[in-house]
Parts: C-alpha cells; structure tokens; sequence
C-alpha cells in the first residue's frame, strides 16, 4: 500500500512533458499523488494542505533540471521541504546552572510516556549524569511499579508516594536536590485533552516544577488527531518539544509532521523499539524519507559508512557487475553486512523492497546467517573461486566440515548461481527478475553505473552524499561521538 | 533463502552509493539557498467540520454548526457539486477514515446523488457499510471454559479493557478467571491484579519473563477446577510487522483453545487515535490469531476512530466494544448508528 507511492511517481514522471518549465498543470497532478502519499502516512489535512501550497509556491515556474524528470524533481523538492519542515530549529538539551534539570514528560494514555522516561533516563546517564525519575502516574493502576522495575534495569532511582501528582512532583524535585541529582524527570499520567481537570492538574504540577523542558510523548501511529492533542497540550504547557515513539511499528509516522507543523517546537528524541536502548536523537531527513514511503536510505547510508569497509564494497561491487563475483567476495559482503546490523533493520531502511520481504527479512535468524557462513568457510579456496568444481564428494565434506546437510550446501550453491546469473544481467543493465523491489533496484544501480538519471530518492541521497564528502564529515570507520546533543542540522 | 537476495540487495545499494558519489563529485555545485520553510504550518486547527444529521443524537456533545447549515440546506441534490464532494471529503479524511475509502464513498455519492440531502445520504453509506453481526458468544460447550483472547499492539488499552469487560461478566452473573498474560511489561500483571481485585475476579499470574503461553495454560485449567465460566486472557503488547512476535502469539491462541479451554472471542484492541497503521494491525492480528471483533478505545477523546470504517470493509471484523472512558463501565456495545452521527457531527 504504501511502497505505491515511488511507483506512481515513476508513471507521473513519464506522463508529465518537459517544456522546459514546470507547468501549473504538471505540478497539479504532482502535488495530486503528494497530497495522497501524505495522508496515507496520516499527516493531517490542514497541514497537508498548507505544507503543499508552500511546496508550490516554491515550485511553480522553476526551471526544470537537466538531470531530473518533472516528477522527480517534485518529489526532490517535497522532500526537501519535509526534511526543512521536521528539521527546523533543532534543540540542544543544556543543562540549568543550578541544577537539577527538571524534565516533564506528559501525552494521551497510551503513547509510551513511561518507557520513554526510563529511556530518557538512561540517555541521560550515558551522558554522565545523575537522573532522578519522579513517578506522578497515580492513575493508571502499576504505573509506579513498571517505572520502578524499568528504572531499575537502567540503574536509576525514583521518587514516588501514594499521594497527589504535584506532591508527588514537589517532593520529587525536593529529593532530588536533597540527593545531589542534577536531572530530574517527572513521568506524568497519561490524559485526554478535553479532560479539563488533568489538565489542570498538569498544568499544576508543570508550575510547581518549573521545568527547563517540556516534551509531548507522541506515538508514531497516532492518526488526524496529532494536531489537536499537540495543539491542546502546548496551549497548556508551552512544549519545548516533542518525543515520538513506536517508530519500529510500519507506520510511516506523518503525526510527527503534522504536530510538528502545528506547534512549530522541534521533535527531539526518537524511540524506536522495546529496549531501553532502542531511543536516540531524532533525525528529520530519516523520518522525511519514512513518511514518503522511500525507505530510510540516509540511514542506510550512514550506518554503513560507519560500519563498512569502503574499499572492499567497492572492490567486490565491481566484480559483481563485470559478473566474476566469487564466493569469497560473498563472504566479504556477507560479514560487511553482519557488521551494519540485523537484517530485519536493514530491509527496513531500504526504499521499495516489498513487505513480504520485509518481513521475510526480519525472521531470518542469525542461526541461518552463521550456517552460511560456515558452508561457505568449509571450502577450499579454489572452490570458492570456482564453485563448478565442486562436486559430490566435495558437497559431502563441505556439509561435514559446517555441520550442515548435502542438501544445505545444495541449495547456497543453488542460490549463489542464480544471484550470479542476476548480476550479470545487472551488468548489462536489463533489470533482472529478482522478488519485490530488488529488481528496480538492480535497474537503478546499473542505470546508476551507466551514468544514467536517478529517481529522486536516489537523487536526494546524491546530494546528501555530495554533501557528506564536501563538508567536513565524520572520518570513514569513526564511531559517532556519544555526546552529542544536537540532532545533525541539514544541508 | 532470503539471506542472498538481502545480501545482493545490500551489495546493489553499496554499490549505488559509490557510483552516486562519483557522479556527484563531478556534478553541480549546491542549489542556491531559497526562502525557509515557515515554521508554524498551521496557525489554527481547523474546526472538525460537522455533518449532523439528527442532533438529537449528539445531545451530549455541544454542537456548533455553521458550515453545514448550508450543506443541510441544500436537499435533494441530484447531482452534488464540486464544494459539496470536498466538504464530505473532508469530514471523512479528518476522521482517519483513510484515503481509499473516502475516494470509494465519494465514488457512490457522485453516482446516486443525493436526493435527501448530503449528510443523510452520507449517514446511509456509512451505516450499510457497517453490517456485520456483532453478537459475542460467551458459552462455550458442554464441559469446556470460554476463553476471550486480547490482543493488539502497545499501548492501545488492552489490560484496561479486560478490566471493564470482567466487571461486565461479572455484572452479568458470571465467575470470571483473569490471565496475565503480558509477562513482558513490566508492571502489566500488577495492574491485571489490581482490575481482578476492583472486579471481583480471579487471576493467575506468573513471573515477569515467564512462558505467555503456560500463564494462559494455567488459567484455562485452574478456571475449569474452580468452576469459572470465562477466561479473559492478556497478552502483551506488540507490534504487528513482527512475525516472531505474531508467531508467539498464535501460540498462546493454539494453548488457550485446547480443552478444557474454548477460545470464543479474539478481540483486537484498537486505540481511536490511530491512523492508517490500524490497518496493518488489522491484516496481521487477523492472520496470526483469527480475530473475531474490535474493541476500539479511548473514544472519548478527539479523536474518531474511523479507520474501523476500513477496517470492516477490507477485512469483514465487526467492531464489538467501544471504550469511551476510565471508568469501570465506560465500556459500551458498539452502534453503527451512533458511531456514525458522532463521526459526522460529534464536536465538543
């Protein structure tokens, strides 16, 4: 459903006619196929509209690129505009000279404030500080528990009596200076909007703390709603900013957009999943990307020139076109692609791979990868060169050698002949039948490798990449300094 | 084997990215800077635009009606005009109904018009869509215990649920066993323990990290000792792109169904809030345990909850609760009728 929208966009590309100008016409039924990939990803309708009529404004009359078809330079501009948009005025989290650092966290019942206040914590600690987590959920019924066994897997204490939240908050706070702590964090219960009494009471317990920030626990699934409970809750406590969650579900997450461009304040934390450490800074082009349905390349991208070793990618990425990819290149790859990951995560971030694949990807077990691996070390080097002399006898101690079976060694061998085959083909630079997006995919890197034009998703990556190696990038292999506190600003 | 084709695809990517990058370093300089994005997208939320149909239905909700006093006015249109189509667009898109449906919809307004007025017709559509039987069977056979299986993903009101439809059991006559099923949040068993004292139930829990799937066993089998007439079984949240998870879950539904246990009801709990991904969550829960109804929560808040409209017409699972509060009763019998009205006129 939504991989639909870089294919409608291709169609659109080639039923548009390059005059030179983007015609008012063209950008109607551009903006037509935006408008709906927008609220398929549940970005709400005004901003939908008020977020397009600025993509036009910007749009109408330009000149056409040489590079780009009409419709991709649309769909270049709109995700520019989305990453601008999510992007703009980041925060820097600093820290109050007289401590503690009072945080206050509120949102809907449901939307992950808790997780999230253990998560922050953590983040916090990793920071070298000292938080204090205040548990001012009397509501919900365990909610103090499941904040106390969450704080204590991260090594934090917190405050709470079975009282009223702004006691709760103010004895919290009064603890915290009394124990030193310079962070203190005030896990609140979750409330409707139109609830006035909560949200006075919030409101209470926010100027009874006074906190230094203020942050709106968002869920990624969250559909038109965002803006009135974002609009509603910074009418009440002046956010400073917000905190999505669930952005390991498939929503495509346009509720950050769309609170975000209600409340103008700048989501600040991302969390991405069950585990503590599953929660970091958030990173507008990689959500912009998400809410197009154009996977998460940036990231992709990132990880991999943090993790991957250039050379032996590009190397081996030569041999594969050429078609004389060798069982060792495979195993090269193999581990480079270990080392960025789960797979699961990777499929994830691809643009156009099908959901089956995804899914698919995502039950692979490390199990399997291992048992490949071993396959593939139990041959000589000379069989790995040159796997059509691999015959019985050679099957049945290459499947001794891994503890695996005859037939597991049949059917890699199997595989690996057809993958070869597809990258020959790839080379030439038909696109071959792989499953899913994988073929368009191949087209793309072989349409790529002929100096061909590039879909926008890929345009936008190039100018990304062009960027990154212009500006003073984080050297190749480096690990990302922990410390940082400002989500990375945009080109 | 998967594993090669996410290779090849990872190889394929690398591989683009050094080429892109080549190209690139050959290529223009950056585009000059233009004017910056605002912002504030949007000063002012708009107003929920309303479509009410008979407002006396709404009593509990104040109603403002400006815009659609004109719409209203205008009955007997054969043929609705361009403004009409886009104002019934947009109560429809603004209450998550999605963007397939409201196309669908719209599609049918345009060919039969609307002779009565916009919003009845509209009223009309929207109810046919809703006919699904909606009864839910609490009786299981001769010798067996009713099981009711929660599921859903994190954070939608699962174990609060079972709170309120245990009190309604229980209000009903019924012994009821709860199951604390959610052995992976922390807390989650506490809070089931908490909504089995209010209630009146019983409950079996077992450790933090513990087997769901026993937790469940155990309950079936000690509600058949005891001579309870229902299970409501929790289960932990989840989320539905993960076939492990979905895996585990159809496990649990597998133990609950073995005698003595009879799994009657599986009810996916979906938060009203929630945009075009309850979609997804439907298409998996529905595949990994048989879901047969909705429980759609937190509907008092803004939001609409039409995603179900969706949800009912590409998947055929009838809404059966609706939650419309934190109190012990705040759980109601799903109405088309009134869910409708409310989704056209409902403005607080």
């Amino acid at each position: 459903m939504f991989d639909a929208l870089s294919e409608r966009f291709e169609r659109l590309s080639a039923s548009l006619r390059s005059r030179g100008r983007l015609s008012d016409a063209d950008l109607d039924r551009a903006l037509d196929d935006v408008r709906s990939a927008l609220l398929e990803a549940d970005v709400e309708l005004g901003v939908v509209g008020a977020f397009l009529s600025a993509v036009r404004e910007r749009l109408s009359g330009q000149e056409l690129a040489q590079s780009l078809t009409p419709g991709q330079q649309v769909i270049k501009a709109v995700h520019e505009e989305l990453i601008e948009v999510l992007g703009a005025t980041p925060l820097k989290v600093t820290y109050a000279s007289r401590p503690p650092t009072v945080v206050l966290l509120a949102g809907l019942q449901g939307s992950g404030k808790t997780t999230a206040a253990a998560k922050l914590a953590a983040w916090f600690k990793q920071q070298g500080r000292q938080p204090l987590l205040i548990a001012a959920d009397l509501q919900r019924p365990a909610a103090v528990e499941q904040l106390r066994v969450l704080a204590r897997q991260v090594g934090v204490d917190v405050f709470s009596e079975p009282s009223t939240p702004l006691k709760v908050a103010r004895r919290g706070l009064a603890e915290a200076t009394r124990l030193g702590r310079d962070v203190v964090i005030i896990d609140t219960a979750g409330r409707l909007t139109i609830d006035q009494e909560l949200m006075d009471e919030v409101r209470a317990v926010a100027k009874a703390t006074s906190p230094h920030y203020t942050f709106l626990v968002i869920d990624a699934v969250t559909g038109q709603d965002a803006v009135r409970t974002a609009r509603s809750f910074n009418e009440a406590l002046a956010l400073s900013g917000l905190i999505v969650t669930k952005l390991d579900y498939d929503a495509r997450g346009g509720a950050v957009l769309s609170a975000r461009g209600v409340v103008g304040r700048p989501v600040v934390f991302a969390s991405t999943g069950e585990k503590i450490t599953d929660f970091d800074l958030f990173y507008p082009e990689r959500m912009a990307s998400r809410i197009l349905g154009m996977g998460d390349v940036l990231t992709l991208i990132e990880q991999a020139e943090r993790t991957v070793d250039a050379d032996v990618v590009a190397e081996s990425a030569g041999r594969m076109m050429s078609g004389t990819f060798t069982l060792d290149d495979f195993l090269a790859q193999l581990s480079q692609v270990r080392k960025m990951g789960s797979l699961g995560g990777l499929m994830k971030l691809m643009p156009g791979v099908s959901k089956e694949m995804r899914t698919a990807a995502s039950n692979v077990d490390e199990g399997e990868l291992n048992r490949v691996e071993a396959i593939v070390r139990s041959m000589t080097p000379q069989e790995r060169s040159n796997p059509s002399i691999i015959n019985g006898s050679r099957r049945t101690r290459i499947a001794r050698g891994s503890a695996t079976s005859v037939g597991a060694v049949n059917q890699l061998l199997r595989q690996f002949g057809e993958m070869r085959k597809m990258m020959r083909q790839m080379g030439s630079g038909s696109a071959p039948a792989l499953p899913g997006g994988l073929g368009r995919m191949a087209g793309l890197a072989a349409k790529a490798s002929r100096g061909d034009q590039l879909p926008a998703g890929f345009e936008a990556l190039g100018a990304g990449m062009a960027s990154a190696t212009t500006g003073s990038r984080v050297a190749k292999n480096k690990k990302k300094k922990g410390g940082r506190v400002t989500p990375p600003k945009q080109r | 084997m998967i594993v090669l084709y996410v290779v090849l695809a990872v190889v394929v990517l690398a591989a683009a990215v050094v080429v892109v990058r080549r190209v690139r370093r050959r290529a223009r300089p950056a585009p000059p800077r233009r004017a910056a994005m605002p912002e504030i997208l949007v000063r002012d939320v708009a107003p929920m635009p309303q479509l009410d149909v008979e407002p006396s239905l709404n009593q509990r909700l104040a109603t403002s009606r400006g815009v659609f006093d004109r719409l209203r006015s205008i009955t007997g249109a054969r043929e609705l005009s361009g403004d009409q189509l886009a104002l019934v667009e947009e109560v429809l898109l603004r209450s998550d109904v999605g963007v397939a449906t409201t196309s669908e919809v719209l599609e049918q307004l345009r060919a039969h018009g609307a002779p009565d007025g916009v919003a009845p017709a509209l009223r009309q559509i929207l109810v046919d869509s809703l006919r699904h039987k909606r009864s839910t069977s609490s009786t299981a056979d001769e010798g067996r215990v009713a099981v009711w299986l929660f599921v859903g993903v994190n954070g939608v009101g699962k174990t609060t649920t079972i709170g309120k439809l245990a009190q309604r059991h229980r209000g009903e006559g019924r012994r009821v066993m709860l199951a604390a099923g959610d052995t992976f949040r922390a807390a989650a068993a506490d809070q089931l323990e908490q909504w089995a004292n209010r209630t009146g139930s019983d409950i079996v829990r077992a450790a933090e990290g513990a087997d769901p799937g026993s937790v469940v066993h155990d309950a079936v089998g000690r509600a058949s000792a005891r001579g309870d007439d229902i299970v409501l079984a929790d289960t932990a949240g989840r989320r539905a792109n993960s076939s492990n998870l979905l895996d585990e879950l159809a496990k649990v539904r597998r133990v609950a169904d073995r005698p003595p246990g009879q799994v009657l009801e599986t009810l996916l709990v979906l938060d009203a809030t929630t945009g075009q991904n309850a979609l997804s969550q439907a298409h998996e829960f529905l595949a990994a345990t048989g879901v047969t109804g909705i429980v759609l929560t937190k509907l008092d808040g803004t939001a609409r909850g039409g995603i179900v409209i969706a949800i009912e017409r590409d998947f055929d699972i009838p809404v059966k609760f609706v939650g419309i509060g934190e109190g012990v009763g705040d759980l109601v019998v799903f109405d088309p009728e009134t869910f409708v009205d409310s989704l056209l006129g409902a403005q607080r």
